[in-house]
């Protein structure tokens, strides 16, 4: 099953909830729809489920229309972020339910109802709990049951709205793998909505960000993390450092550090903001010539991973480099030591002159030249 | 025993056990004892009269009834206040209480006015040959005013607590409208629906002072049996007006239990 939206509008009230956007979803597909409160997720998730309509724009499901069917009829699996169970009635019943509230004529005999609910319990993993009402279940358990219900009225489409939320953060991780490997058996087009990036990127094949009712990204995992296109991409997802910067004569300006590089065609002479990731910040004990000098501030150890702040005076800024822990300890690392900062790739965007906002179209990624012998003293 | 947030536990539950003895069931006990004063033959007689049936008729057939009437429209009116968003909703809101703190006396009055032959309603009502005051129909209506509070201030909260989620869950699973309200929301308002009926009818079953000013209180006809007892007071009799009074006690336990069994049987999902 296909899905195509196509230039989506919401509004409530002064507030905008979906701003233009278009995408297109492939049969089979796995798609996170990740963006901070607000960003207008959800809001185009009931459009997709049916509860909610877009003030203009079209959404076709195989060519067709699929704004003009109920959600009644539209035969999309909802599952909610409170699982919205019914709790007068027991996981047995729950699941059967949009089996036993069809038209005579569609409805599945008795027999048929219960062969398909054991069925679903079994798939679900809750073989033998058909006769728990949902408050006698933990969370996680609830939340297999919604599933189950969703998939009883075999849908082709799968929505789920941050399905994880609710739950504590063994069960999250324990039940997304699940859930991965459920989709991975069934094949289901799913579409889910959160505000976890781990979650986003862990799960899905496509990740869908979002910001203040607009399509900010959309990309692979892979992508949306290492290529970010926009700055808030690169500030929503994972950790940055953000650095001033100017652009003169094709080059980059940080501090103290003037990068050559790739020409910076079509830029021009002006500011910007340089993206970092912690991960690509490589520093060195050993005194360079290009590089940032700096100063260690405290060292974090996190288990497998080793975060340290870094003090640049020619900037003004702490920054947050990160390490392997175990490297980290060979090293030696401690506050205080003097030490040289080189970026090993750096994300520019320039400011637009005329508004003074960053300007997603001017992003170049800028791979600094050191000298070859400096570069084979960092790690 | 375990240990508690709050102390005082023996305190608190010797005291309610003192309270509800000494306001509820020592009263009750001087009834039963006054009644048994007459001895079996005596009860029997005092209560067996074709008076004291056809006001046993009509105090529970319009208590029940009009705890019907106010089940439906408090449910409506409590899904209004809750639901929407209207100018003058906390005023109408409001309004609902009004029942309770009006003396009831003043309620029979005003009722009366409106129902009477010659009164706002009952001049346009007459000639339809709909005859309300001084009739069965007359106690309906005052039990219908008194009781109605009950249903909706039992409800509102309960209906708050019911999720969205849960009918546009239905909803994307194929239900339809009344299949939502019949499968999924009646059964969780039950419960509190249930508590509002039995309320109601508690009220509408004791009620005195609304209605013997609209009721007429003709013999056989529009006579309540909390009348009756009044009547027996005035004459002195004492011992009957106990054992009337034992006959009503006896059925209205019975009815409560009733509800309170039905009532437990529809929350059978909330325990554990």
């Amino acid at each position: 099953m296909t899905l195509e939206l196509s230039h989506l509008h919401r509004r409530f009230a002064d507030f905008r909830a979906l701003d233009d956007v278009s995408l297109s979803i492939a049969p089979g597909e796995f798609v996170a729809l990740l963006g901070p409160s607000g960003s207008g997720k959800t809001t185009l998730l009931r459009i997709l489920a049916g509860l909610d309509f877009p003030d203009a724009g079209d959404v076709r499901r195989d060519g067709r229309d699929l704004l003009s069917v109920s959600a009644r009829e539209r035969g999309v699996g909802l599952v909610f972020q409170h699982y919205a169970l019914f709790r007068h009635m027991t996981v047995f019943e729950n699941i059967a339910f949009g089996l036993r509230v069809r038209p005579r004529a569609k409805r599945p005999s008795r027999a048929e109802i219960a062969e398909r609910v054991e069925k679903l319990l079994k798939r679900v993993q809750l073989d033998g709990l058909g006769n728990r009402y949902p408050a006698q279940l933990s969370g996680g358990q609830r939340q297999r049951v919604a599933l189950a219900r969703a998939l009883a009225i075999e849908p082709d489409l799968l929505l789920l709205d941050e399905p994880f939320g609710a739950l504590d953060a063994q069960v999250r991780v324990t039940l997304r793998r699940w859930l991965r490997h459920l989709h991975e058996e069934l094949g289901l087009t799913t579409v889910f909505v959160t505000h976890d990036q781990e979650e986003a990127l862990e799960l899905a094949d496509r990740v869908v960000v979002m910001n203040q009712g607009r399509i900010e990204q959309v990309g692979t995992p892979d992508e949306v993390y290492q290529q970010p296109g926009t700055p808030f991409v690169f500030e929503f997802i994972g950790r940055v450092n953000k650095i001033p910067v100017k652009f003169a004569g094709g080059r980059v300006q940080a501090g103290d550090q003037r990068f050559d590089a790739d020409p910076l065609d079509g830029i021009g002479d002006g500011s910007g903001v340089a993206y970092v990731r912690p991960e690509h910040l490589a520093f060195t004990t050993t005194s360079l010539d290009s590089g940032w000098k700096a100063t260690l501030g405290h060292v974090f150890f996190a288990g497998s991973v080793a975060h340290v702040e870094i003090e640049v005076p020619a900037l003004g800024l702490t920054l947050d480099a990160e390490l392997g822990g175990d490297e980290a300890q060979r090293r030696g690392l401690a506050a205080g030591m003097s030490v040289t900062v080189q970026p090993r790739h750096l994300t520019v965007f320039a400011h637009d002159p005329k508004t003074g906002q960053l300007d997603p179209s001017r992003r170049r990624v800028v791979h600094p030249r050191y000298g070859q012998a400096a570069l084979a003293r960092m790690r | 025993m375990a240990r508690r947030v709050l102390p005082g536990f023996g305190l608190s539950l010797g005291y309610a056990i003192a309270y509800l003895g000494l306001i509820v069931l020592l009263p009750l006990a001087a009834l039963a004892l006054k009644a048994a004063g007459l001895g079996f033959s005596g009860l029997w007689a005092a209560v067996t009269t074709p008076r004291v049936f056809a006001a046993l008729k009509l105090s529970f057939g319009a208590a029940v009834l009009s705890a019907f009437i106010n089940a439906g429209v408090g449910l409506l009116i409590a899904w209004v206040l809750v639901r929407y968003r209207f100018p003058g909703k906390r005023l109408f809101d409001a309004l609902v209480d009004l029942p309770f703190a009006l003396p009831t006396a003043v309620a029979g009055i005003a009722l009366t006015a409106l129902y009477a032959p010659n009164g706002w309603l009952g001049r346009w009502l007459e000639p339809l040959g709909l005859k309300v005051a001084f009739t069965q129909t007359g106690v309906l209506v005052a039990m219908v005013f008194v009781g109605f509070p009950f249903v909706v201030r039992t409800l509102q909260p309960v209906l708050e607590t019911l999720d969205r989620d849960l009918e546009e869950a239905a909803e994307s699973l194929g239900a339809t409208r009344v299949q939502t309200f019949l499968r999924v929301l009646f059964p969780l308002l039950l419960p509190a629906l249930l508590t509002g009926f039995a309320l109601a009818l508690a009220r509408a079953v004791g009620e005195y002072g609304s209605v013997i000013f609209i009721a007429g209180n003709k013999p056989f006809e529009s006579e309540i049996m909390p009348l009756l007892i009044v009547q027996q007071l005035e004459q002195y009799k004492y011992g009957e007006a106990a054992a009337i009074g034992v006959v009503m006690l006896g059925i209205s336990f019975a009815i409560l239990l009733g509800i309170g069994l039905l009532q437990r049987w529809s929350r059978r999902w909330a325990e554990r």
